[in-house]
């Protein structure tokens, strides 16, 4: 009996660590406005997605850090936004990100799509803390990490998060 | 204007490059739904060790056939495609073979500890290796969650720290 529980018990566990997973595949984290705000030498206009003047002056600390730039991701920035996705080799869900990514930057003008393997980017995945692959992170049109996604990503997420990346800025 | 596709990034090609034929991916998710009910057994059988021994030495057997020959190579795989692919309609979804064959690596190691503590008097190591690996293959069977391939940057991480 006690083996039966046990076995219900390590089930019940996995069900709840899979549902925690899921739920968490491709969900869009944006980069507070306040830190996007913070003033950076080479800023360009309308990048920010409108935060609050208040973020300007303080906390801009290692705020470069949180900028791509073409020769770090080895592929020029997108216009608008460029998707950097963080892949390995033994991961099967990279795959189909990499394949719904593809489609929406080859649809939308001025959006790119850069897939690199971690293996050889690991001070990327140091500088970012990046713990799974896939993991994107998105880029606006000055190279600004504004947001990031890990696990599986689909469609609906990388248009949604692509939306909110492009708050501000005007449509063509 | 998609910059990726006229220009792919060298390291996009070299990632697509060499990629070996996708297979199925329900073959491993079948196969990770038998090691699932086998490890469900090597716990029930907590009144019988030596039986419990056995089976879960039977499991960490097929693991060792998945690493040593692919994920295709094991028993689950080919009772995959003689039993159940032919009666579930054409294949929808395929992978690189690769991943699932690093997830059998990790199974390999999860139960192998666990038969070789077990075969040296470690009674309680038996079913803490079949819990853990349970965990595993039901996520993988249940979820198309693939936890090895998940710890795999970590373990990138570590080694290169």
């Amino acid at each position: 009996m006690d083996r039966v529980l046990l076995v219900l018990g390590v089930l019940a566990l996995a069900v709840v660590v899979g549902l925690v997973w899921r739920s968490r595949n491709g969900r869009f984290t944006p980069v507070p406005p306040s830190v996007l705000a913070a003033p950076s030498p080479d800023a360009a206009d309308g990048q920010s997605s409108g935060g609050p003047a208040a973020g300007g002056a303080g906390g801009t600390d290692g705020r470069r850090d949180d900028r791509l730039t073409a020769a770090e991701i080895g592929a020029p920035l997108g216009a608008v936004a460029t998707f950097v996705q963080l892949s390995s080799e033994v991961c099967t869900p990279c795959r189909r990100t990499h394949a719904v990514l593809a489609a929406v930057a080859d649809e939308h003008d001025g959006v790119s799509h850069v897939d690199l393997d971690v293996a050889q980017h690991l001070d990327l995945v140091r500088r970012f803390g990046v713990m799974r692959t896939p993991t994107v992170l998105l880029l606006d049109a000055s190279g600004a990490v504004v947001g990031r996604m890990s696990g599986a990503t689909d469609r609906r997420q990388a248009l949604a998060a692509l939306d909110s990346c492009r708050r501000g800025v005007a449509p063509r | 204007m998609n910059q990726h596709a006229p220009a792919p990034h060298p390291t996009t090609a070299a990632v697509a490059a060499e990629r070996p034929d996708g297979i199925d991916v329900r073959g491993p998710r079948f196969g990770a739904g038998v090691t699932a009910v086998l490890l469900v057994l090597v716990l029930l059988l907590g009144a019988w060790p030596g039986v419990a021994l056995a089976l879960l030495a039977v499991v960490a057997a097929s693991f060792a056939l998945g690493v040593a020959r692919g994920v295709s190579g094991t028993w689950q795989a080919a009772v995959f495609r003689r039993v159940v692919a032919p009666r579930v309609g054409p294949v929808v979804e395929r992978e690189d073979p690769r991943p699932p064959r690093f997830a059998q690596l990790v199974g390999l190691l999860v139960t192998g500890v666990g038969v070789l503590l077990g075969a040296l008097g470690v009674a309680v190591a038996v079913p803490v290796a079949a819990a853990v690996a349970l965990v595993a293959a039901f996520l993988n069977a249940a979820f198309g969650l693939c936890l090895g391939c998940e710890l795999y940057l970590l373990g990138l991480r570590l080694r290169r720290a």
